[in-house]
């Protein structure tokens, strides 16, 4: 099993975040990963992606050129690391913000999701990172989604914990929009 | 069984020191290695350390010359510029003999450079970066576990030897996040008979390095030698695909933690490659090389920086039928796996397949 992936957007977006909640996901099915973060000096507003590998084996190189996934935030991120998956590799697209028009890549599958919209819908439009991450989880299968809903307790500093329950419910939003097409 | 943590680089350096007993940090803020200061300012005081950010870098080296006077285990952190205003004290510590441990996650230079991987403070750290005829223990990690196992074992080798000791990463092995299984520091045996403490009750103890009688430098100069000699038996390697391996890269820390990925990329396409991997820089594994290259006609050195390292492999296989092609990344960008395989491919066309 081997799975690495890209995750772009712009600072504040909580990329980072959705990268380390993947990340422990992994390490609770007892599988090696590496995550290396890139980001400009502000704190928001920057561009700010961060890769992750998982696999059965140990892991080679934390960099990634053309990766088996991406999961873009915003339209810079689409145009910059859209090119980049692997023919037959996965984008998923952060829709809200980014037009239809613009996904046009050949020999990839995609999937845009409506991620402030459903956020919206479970309660709060910054859930939009997890809406995203939990249909990405659902669609790839790189781990189950009770692993990542799990990997919130140690991705998240203990302060945030009464936000876990909200959390879980837009991942399973994003896996519901995956499997219902809705 | 100990628990995996999820641990970013940096931070597990700063893990490994405390676990081996650094009890004194002193540093100066410089990216990419902030994490080692914030974490040390943060546990070494529930530990009963002290944690000093100094007005500046040479000043934080001559604390830890101090510190390291008394037998304290110390540390101090910086990258690449910040590296090289502590080398003086850096050569005073190795002419008085005092040891301590200096982390340079190392960042792009030439002067202020930038803050991405480079390997380009490869001549500094193996070779003495100051002045005086002096070396330092080089190791070199590729991964958040070694940081944590390698910081641990610098300061073993640090009072071992009584010599400071440099652990060499850059902001890839600084930044990157990776489980790590933290495990207990067995203490070494042995007395320090050479500390100061307050000579009550013995008769005193001079650390220094100025030696002025006639020969007595000489001397001095020799027994250090001898003592870098010894350092030989400290030598580490790490090698993978070596089997039947018509061409071998070698590499050491961020760049060969990608290029793991790139052999094994060759491998899969039925090219015969292999990879060497010093762990430690100084000592270098010469012997283990040249051994190599008596079963290996090819070997490729690969760099981010536009060459150094690869004249220690020139030294280390000098017979002439050995080829060693080089390729290097100027600081200020990373290859991927790809990009180096493409760089591979060149070689092992030209050598192995013509």
């Amino acid at each position: 099993m081997y799975f690495d992936c890209i995750i772009a957007g712009f600072g504040g977006q909580g990329v980072m975040v959705m990268g380390n909640i993947l990340a422990y996901a992994a390490i609770r099915e007892k599988k090696k990963v590496t995550y290396m973060p890139v980001y400009g000096v502000e704190m928001r507003g920057g561009t700010a992606n961060c890769t992750v590998v998982v696999s059965d084996r140990e892991i080679g190189s934390p960099i990634i050129q053309r990766p088996v996934c991406a999961i873009v935030m915003n339209l810079p991120s689409l145009e910059k690391f859209g090119p980049r998956v692997r023919k037959g590799g996965l984008l998923v697209v952060n829709a809200s913000l980014v037009p239809e028009e613009e996904i046009r890549f050949r020999g990839l599958q995609t999937l845009s999701v409506p991620s402030r919209e459903l956020a919206l819908e479970v309660g709060n439009e910054r859930l939009a990172n997890m809406v995203v991450l939990g249909a990405a989880v659902q669609k790839s299968g790189v781990v189950h989604l009770r692993s990542l809903k799990k990997a919130l307790y140690p991705a998240l500093d203990r302060r945030y914990h009464k936000m876990i329950d909200m959390n879980m419910k837009a991942m399973d939003r994003g896996a519901q929009f995956v499997e219902k097409g809705r | 069984m100990a628990e995996i943590e999820f641990v970013k680089g940096n931070e597990a350096i700063a893990m490994g020191a405390i676990e081996a007993g650094c009890r004194f940090y002193f540093g100066y803020p410089i990216t990419p290695q902030n994490d080692i200061p914030e974490y040390m300012s943060r546990h070494l005081p529930e530990v009963g350390g002290t944690f000093i950010q100094a007005e500046s870098e040479i000043a934080s080296i001559n604390m830890m010359l101090g510190a390291g006077a008394t037998g304290a285990r110390a540390m101090t952190s910086s990258s690449s510029p910040g590296i090289s205003l502590k080398q003086e004290g850096i050569s005073y510590m190795c002419g008085s003999q005092i040891p301590g441990v200096i982390i340079n996650m190392s960042r792009s230079g030439p002067g202020l450079g930038g803050i991405s991987p480079s390997q380009g403070d490869y001549f500094q750290a193996t070779r003495g970066g100051g002045h005086g005829d002096y070396r330092t223990i080089v190791l070199a990690p590729y991964s958040v576990q070694e940081n944590y196992d390698l910081t641990m074992k610098a300061f073993d080798l640090a009072d071992k030897y009584r010599n400071p000791v440099v652990v060499l990463g850059d902001a890839l092995l600084g930044q990157m996040k990776e489980p790590l299984r933290r495990h207990k520091y067995r203490k070494k045996k042995g007395e320090k008979d050479w500390i100061l403490t307050g000579a009550k009750g013995r008769s005193p103890r001079l650390l220094k390095s100025l030696y002025l009688s006639e020969g007595e430098l000489t001397e001095h100069n020799w027994r250090l030698y001898r003592k870098y000699q010894r350092m030989k038996r400290e030598i580490m390697y790490k090698v993978e695909f070596l089997e039947g391996a018509k061409l071998v890269v070698v590499a050491f820390g961020s760049v060969a933690r990608i290029l793991k990925s790139t052999v094994a990329m060759a491998r899969d396409k039925g090219m015969k490659v292999g990879l060497f991997r010093p762990v430690t820089l100084y000592p270098f594994p010469y012997a283990a090389l040249d051994k190599l290259s008596h079963k290996v006609r090819n070997f490729m050195a690969v760099e981010l920086n536009t060459g150094q390292m690869v004249e220690d492999v020139k030294l280390a296989v000098g017979h002439k039928k050995n080829q060693v092609d080089f390729y290097g990344r100027p600081p200020g960008s990373i290859p991927s796996p790809d990009e180096l395989l493409e760089e591979i491919k060149k070689v092992y066309n030209k050598r192995v397949k013509k």
